[in-house]
């Protein structure tokens, strides 16, 4: 089992460390955030309510490299295939989906999506000849509520990463959440999103999934 | 004069740049060459053509009103007011000065988004909607005020557009819900109430309804969704015309396999060309089969696509009024607004 600790990022304390008030208050808050991990109280002991408290953690994969060296030309473009985008999800994704934290002194220990097998190599369908890419996720629990900032996140990650010809599709694996159709309709209706990324404190957490906090 | 006999074309007529970020919505004003887009940049763009080249340039910018996403925007029935609804929660109202526009109103009273704004056939009515699932009519006084008349509830998610119908005032709301609902004051006193929902169950869509546009007449409407679907509906307006009471709505047609991605609007011109707008960046154009079927109703062909018309979605799609040139603009996330004529190729 591969675990990775690394310090607690700052940015990610300044997130929790906001007022519980001043969270429920936010109009704009598209998620709720009383779902997420924890209450602080009064800045004194951290009550954790976590989602999921023993995730099963996988290891991960060797990073695979590209045997098709013939190709020397500089500018030729090649075809986006699931192998690229593979290396964009898994590689680059650093989602802190857990915080466990007993006080504010305590390190995080992130994982991966990869090493939560949120994200597997069959969760991407790639067509590049038609710009066409689907990402399907498995929640670790079936009643995940970080499931739309985990869908969000990939999509902003991908929006980031491919051409903008692209027509991206995100969904939960069938059978593995609760309100699927619910969650599915949300991932992928466009306004829904766009508003969503006008949220600024949204859109930080989402950058906090992306960063790399650990390498 | 068919149509469909003929080898018809839609020409690029010109490209019009200048927002930096998608383009939601495109509304040509009814009196005179003048188009309004507005974008994800949180400005207002208002293009006009100039009279000697025949060519839209970007007249003037309105900017610095919103501080969101401007989602959509609608002329008034005279042209000199522009309505402007933004993400912000607000909705702007401006008035053409001739060299500039003022904003002169701001309507406030939603909970979130302002999705879609538009005006009734008089002018004497302003309807909003939002992703707080509420549909609000604000009445037009004079000397610049607006006055919330009604909150109509009944949707229960997001509220993604609404349109008064052309003749009468009866409101129509499309939503998340994948219901489209009517609103009626029976008794005219500006009691709205819900008359008539249109869901799965009267052959409605199954997933969320993006956009509503009737025809001239007003006794057709076709409605566009993220099912991949365009819907025909009909109604006897003749009875409501005469006081006979409310005429309900019944679905005609269905227009399926046309598009691969949702569809964001659907407008219906003048002259009977349904055109519609979708995530497969295409244009469609529709048009009646002419086919008297008994049974099954009217039928609509497909009289053609257009792929390709822009490099990303297409989120609107609107026919001039003008009578002289069949002219339709469209409006994309590519940040591009286009003008496009439908020609008879030679």
């Amino acid at each position: 089992m591969n675990w990775r600790i690394t310090p607690a990022s700052s940015s990610s304390i300044k997130l929790l460390s906001l007022p519980l008030i001043e969270l429920r208050q936010s109009r704009y808050f598209y998620f709720s955030l009383e779902n997420l991990l924890v209450v602080c109280v009064r800045g004194k002991r951290m009550v954790s309510g976590l989602i999921n408290e023993n995730p099963t953690v996988y290891e991960r994969k060797e990073r695979r490299v590209r045997t098709d060296s013939t190709n020397t030309d500089e500018f030729s473009v090649e075809p986006i295939d699931q192998l690229e985008i593979f290396d964009i999800l898994f590689f680059d994704f650093a989602i802190v989906n857990i915080h466990h934290i007993r006080d504010i002194r305590d390190p995080e220990h992130p994982y991966s999506l990869e090493q939560l097998k949120v994200l597997t190599e069959d969760s991407v369908e790639v067509d590049d000849h038609k710009s066409y890419v689907r990402v399907t996720f498995t929640p670790t629990v079936e009643h995940c509520s970080m499931a739309t900032i985990i869908g969000l996140s990939v999509r902003v990650k991908l929006m980031r990463s491919l051409p903008p010809r692209y027509k991206i599709d995100i969904r939960v694996a069938p059978g593995s959440h609760a309100t699927e159709a619910a969650l599915n309709k949300q991932l992928n209706d466009k306004e829904r999103v766009a508003a969503a990324l006008e949220n600024p404190n949204l859109v930080e957490m989402v950058d906090e999934c992306l960063s790399p906090s650990f390498e | 004069m068919d149509l469909m006999e003929k080898n018809l074309e839609l020409i690029e007529v010109q490209k019009l740049e200048g927002h930096t970020d998608r383009v939601w919505n495109a509304a040509w004003n009814p009196v005179s060459p003048i188009l309004a887009s507005c974008s994800g940049d949180n400005s207002v763009r208002i293009w006009e053509q100039s009279s000697l080249s025949r060519s839209w340039s970007c007249k003037t910018v309105l900017e610095e009103t919103h501080t969101r996403t401007v989602r959509s925007c609608s002329w008034s029935p005279s042209g000199k007011l522009l309505a402007t609804a933004s993400f912000d929660g607000t909705t702007a109202i401006w008035e053409d000065l001739g060299d500039e526009f003022e904003c002169i109103s701001t309507l406030e009273g939603h909970e979130n988004e302002v999705k879609s704004v538009s005006w009734n056939a008089s002018g004497s009515y302003l309807a909003t909607c939002s992703r707080d699932k509420s549909v609000w009519i604000w009445e037009v006084l004079g000397g610049n005020e607006y006055d919330c008349a009604s909150v109509l509830n009944g949707h229960t998610q997001d509220v993604k557009m609404v349109l008064w119908h052309p003749t009468l005032d009866v409101l129509f709301s499309c939503s998340y819900d994948n219901t489209i609902k009517v609103w009626w004051s029976e008794d005219d006193d500006g009691d709205y109430q819900c008359v008539q929902t249109l869901d799965e169950s009267t052959n409605g869509h199954s997933s969320t309804v993006w956009a509503i546009s009737f025809n001239a007449a007003g006794d057709k409407m076709v409605t566009c969704s993220d099912d991949l679907t365009l819907k025909i509906w009909g109604a006897d307006i003749s009875m409501m015309h005469s006081g006979e009471g409310y005429a309900p709505w019944t679905h005609l047609c269905t227009l399926s396999g046309y598009h691969d991605r949702t569809i964001f609007s659907t407008h219906w011109s003048s002259d009977d060309i349904i055109a519609s707008g979708a995530g497969d960046d295409a244009i469609g154009l529709f048009v009646d089969s002419k086919q008297h079927d008994p049974v099954n109703g009217p039928s609509y062909n497909l009289l053609l696509k257009k792929e390709k018309a822009h490099e990303m979605d297409i989120n609107s799609v609107q026919w001039s009024p003008s009578k002289e040139s069949r002219l339709l603009a469209s409006a994309s996330d590519d940040g591009m607004v286009k003008i496009w004529q439908l020609e008879t190729t030679p």
